[in-house]
């Protein structure tokens, strides 16, 4: 058995092109995903970066199976998923998990923080569920008098701390986390940041960061996967990468980015 | 947290009440109907015919209404024409409302082949005359009541359809569905439990709305006598009536027609206070 | 003499302050940035000066003076006609700024035609003039088109050309890269300050991003709550910030240059400092109203 939590080979994704479709017969279809294959070694932080319209988003809701693959081939812990159908897949999801970037969309407004957590552990027959809604409320660090809060009653930094309460509430291996601190302030950014590095090491996580930030993500991960365009142009260790990026792309991005000093010149 | 949306009160909607209230008297009416009514509603007496209402000359007590030109109490057959009115309500609107939101959440959020076929059946329903289709459906099964609350189920589901189609689809793209998959939530579940409280809000705005177009269908139906049998108190045949007499005795007509428009108000008004009432963002 | 200047600014929402005794300067052709995290007030300041403010938020104290003229005490008219020949707006959303059913074109004339009341030819030409300047390539193709037919980049640039048109001496630019990639806000920084320092239009840049402060702004606002905290130079207040917030809000801000120093978030005290300090003002102003 690899070390590789998961094996992606030749991963492919298309979506139907609706503004060009003709009046009759199918639309042309859009190349999302251009055939991409990468490990991620179990225990590892991958950040997945690149701008709007690369297909990372795409690329995460497809390696946990929220989006139906065209063809190549994603293997979970050795099992072979890209194909399986939804009844199939239910067992696997327990144990990859999602945090989502608007935790007010992703939190069903009528539900409590405590059904919101609790509504997995349900599915998947888990026992003593008030005392694990409680342990992962603490392990975010939220009061457990928020229970019984419902979602538009939390700051924008709380509820994301709800989301990933609810994501590590069901032990999972792998968690997929889209954007998370994008909508917050830096200073609910660095709260929850340091929560998610905390998190990664205290349970053995596998986690998949996807987001535009390049320093948030030279802060969190071990290794980077930059997308451009549905292809990967770069994976290596971050380190390494944000040291001596090889791909034009990569060092573009990293050339765009505002530091947050003085630098006379740098617009041109 | 400092919210300026905490900061402006919000009142109670005083819609909500009126509306409330007067459908609360209704159905009160409708139910004692038998002790609130001063006559019999089918009894017909000549020598009493074409009284007119309380306060003006030439009434007589005991019929606080007047009476029409067969000498019926126009009081006493408005409250058993309530009890036909909301029977009808309720019935017919809650049939309607199950069929056609249930068919909407299966097409909005299944898609694929059960919105094709959904989707198809709806645009050929709607292409259909609603009128001429529920006078065609009651010649086919004949009067009654289980023919006009059949009639306006079948015409009138593409109505939920449509929109809790359109609703369950931009629904089932927030991203609190896809965590609930990502949850293990199968397909039936993610329909039940996070897709339907979410669209209960505008399913109970049509529920009220379509209540109020029941009870003026059976109104229609009875204006052209395709209600239930013609002697039983209906508002609508009772309008039928009164628009003949309308020169010599106005309240034959007027107060049934006052009690149909009241009610249609309020069953839509009841809608949107409830709507406000419901959605937990508001609240 | 300083072209726009708030003088203890106070904005309610019904009882509940949103702006508490604001008051800044800007000098004629200078960028200043409006600086706190969500909930600051910081766009509230833009849109009290262009007028735009939502009917909930009332100006309940202060003065807002233009070239020394109080627009608070200038009838509605009076003061719609000043602000549009002054001053512009580029707005945070590129998407929903520009209406998705009317070509961009006619859209961006219609500022020049209807309030400002110049001619048809003159604005469209004035228009083409603009794009050539924000680098957008074949102009007259592009002012047909409908905004769903254009990038991102490309709508904000039309955004853009369309605020500095009229050539007015201030504009209020609120969030104006943050919808984009990294490397088209580049560019667009770059376009705002080409044309602000050509057209030496004053810049009032409402923003949560510290990084684009440092390299775009002169001169800062930091905010919390409604409330000034420090009124500085960009270069002073990244050397060496003057308030504890402040110094709390670059310690939380992550550079990739830097991954191994911790990231702090804004501390409880602070934050309680800084809450503190507003209480004492809101009960000194309930005092003072009395």
């Amino acid at each position: 058995m690899s070390d590789a939590l998961f094996e992606i080979r030749d991963l492919r994704l298309s979506f139907p092109d609706l503004a060009h479709k003709p009046l009759f017969g199918s639309a042309p279809r859009i190349e999302v995903l251009k055939g991409l294959s990468f490990d991620i070694a179990r225990g590892d932080v991958v950040g997945i970066v690149g701008g709007s319209g690369s297909g990372k988003s795409t690329l995460g809701r497809a390696m946990i199976r929220l989006l139906d693959v065209e063809s190549g081939e994603i293997r979970f812990d050795g099992t072979e998923i890209s194909q399986l159908g939804e009844t199939d897949l239910r067992p696997l999801r327990r144990r990859m998990q999602m945090i989502f970037q608007d935790p007010m969309s992703s939190l069903n407004p009528r539900h409590t923080v405590a059904r919101l957590i609790a509504g997995p552990l349900h599915l998947h027959g888990f026992d003593q569920i008030r005392a694990r809604v409680d342990q992962a409320l603490s392990q975010v660090g939220l009061p457990l008098s928020f229970r019984s809060r419902y979602p538009h009653e939390l700051s924008g930094g709380q509820r994301q701390r709800v989301g990933i309460a609810r994501a590590i509430a069901t032990e999972p291996e792998f968690i997929l986390a889209d954007e998370v601190v994008s909508g917050l302030d830096v200073s609910s950014q660095a709260q929850v940041l340091n929560l998610l590095e905390r998190l990664v090491s205290d349970m053995g996580l596998t986690l998949g960061f996807i987001s535009h930030d390049l320093s948030v993500v030279r802060r969190l991960c071990k290794t980077t996967l930059v997308l451009h365009r549905g292809e990967i142009v770069e994976q290596a260790e971050t380190a390494a990468l944000f040291g001596a990026p090889t791909a034009q792309y990569t060092r573009d991005l990293l050339d765009a980015i505002p530091l947050p000093e003085v630098t006379p010149g740098w617009l041109g | 947290m400092a919210d300026g949306r905490a900061a402006v009160k919000r009142r109670i909607n005083p819609r909500l009440w009126l509306s409330g209230g007067w459908l609360m008297i209704l159905v009160i009416a409708a139910l004692a109907a038998p002790l609130l009514a001063p006559q019999d509603p089918l009894a017909q007496d000549l020598f009493a015919s074409r009284l007119p209402p309380l306060w003006q000359a030439g009434a007589e007590p005991g019929f606080p209404l007047g009476t029409d030109s067969l000498g019926r109490d126009v009081l006493s057959r408005v409250l058993y024409g309530a009890r036909v009115a909301l029977i009808v309500a309720l019935i017919a609107g809650s049939c309607t409302c199950v069929l056609g939101a249930g068919l909407g959440l299966v097409a909005g959020y299944y898609r694929g082949w059960p919105d094709m076929v959904i989707s198809r059946l709806i645009e050929i329903w709607m292409a259909f005359p609603p009128v001429l289709f529920a006078i065609l459906l009651i010649a086919v099964m004949g009067t009654g009541l289980t023919s006009i609350i059949v009639a306006i189920v079948v015409i009138d589901w593409t109505r939920f359809a449509r929109v809790i189609r359109a609703e369950a689809m931009s629904q089932g793209a927030m991203d609190y569905v896809a965590s609930a998959k990502v949850a293990g939530r199968g397909r039936f579940g993610i329909i039940l439990r996070e897709i339907l409280p979410n669209v209960l809000p505008t399913i109970v705005v049509l529920l009220t709305l379509e209540m109020g177009i029941a009870v003026i269908v059976e109104a229609i139906l009875g204006f052209v006598n395709l209600s239930i049998s013609s002697d039983d108190p209906t508002w609508g045949s009772m309008i039928a009536e009164g628009r003949a007499a309308i020169h010599h005795s106005w309240w034959v007509l007027v107060f049934p027609l006052i009690t149909l428009f009241l009610t249609v108000l309020s069953f839509s008004q009841l809608g949107e206070g409830l709507k406000d009432h419901f959605d937990p963002v508001l609240r | 003499m300083s072209f726009l200047e708030l003088k203890n600014l106070d904005a309610h929402v019904g009882r509940l302050p949103i702006l508490r005794d604001v008051s800044l300067q800007v000098a004629p052709g200078e960028v200043r940035a409006l600086v706190g995290e969500s909930g600051a007030g910081k766009s509230m300041i833009g849109k009290a000066i262009l007028g735009t403010l939502p009917d909930a938020i009332l100006v309940t104290g202060g003065q807002i003076l233009l070239e020394g003229e109080d627009l608070q005490r200038m009838r509605a008219k009076d003061r719609r006609r000043l602000i549009g020949a002054k001053a512009a707006l580029i707005p945070q959303d590129p998407l929903t700024a520009l209406n998705p059913a009317r070509r961009v074109g006619p859209q961006i004339c219609n500022r020049l035609v209807d309030i400002l009341g110049w001619r048809r030819q003159e604005a469209e030409a004035r228009v083409v003039e603009l794009l050539h300047e924000v680098h957008i390539p074949a102009p007259d193709r592009v002012m047909r088109a409908y905004p769903h037919e254009l990038s991102g980049g490309m709508r904000q640039r039309i955004l853009i050309a369309s605020a500095f048109a009229a050539e007015p001496q201030l504009i209020v630019a609120d969030e104006p890269t943050t919808a984009l990639d990294v490397t088209v806000q580049k560019q667009i920084l770059r376009l705002i300050r080409d044309l602000q320092a050509r057209h030496g239009t004053a810049l009032l840049f409402v923003t949560h991003d510290l990084g684009v402060v440092s390299k775009l702004c002169q001169s800062m606002t930091v905010l919390y709550g409604g409330k000034v905290i420090e009124d500085t130079s960009v270069d002073q207040f990244f050397r060496a910030p003057g308030h504890a917030y402040s110094a709390a809000l670059l310690a939380a801000t992550p550079k990739y240059t830097d991954p191994d120093s911790s990231l702090m978030p804004v501390p409880e005290a602070v934050i309680s400092a800084v809450e503190a300090e507003i209480a004492a003002h809101d009960a000194a102003h309930q005092k003072g109203a009395v």
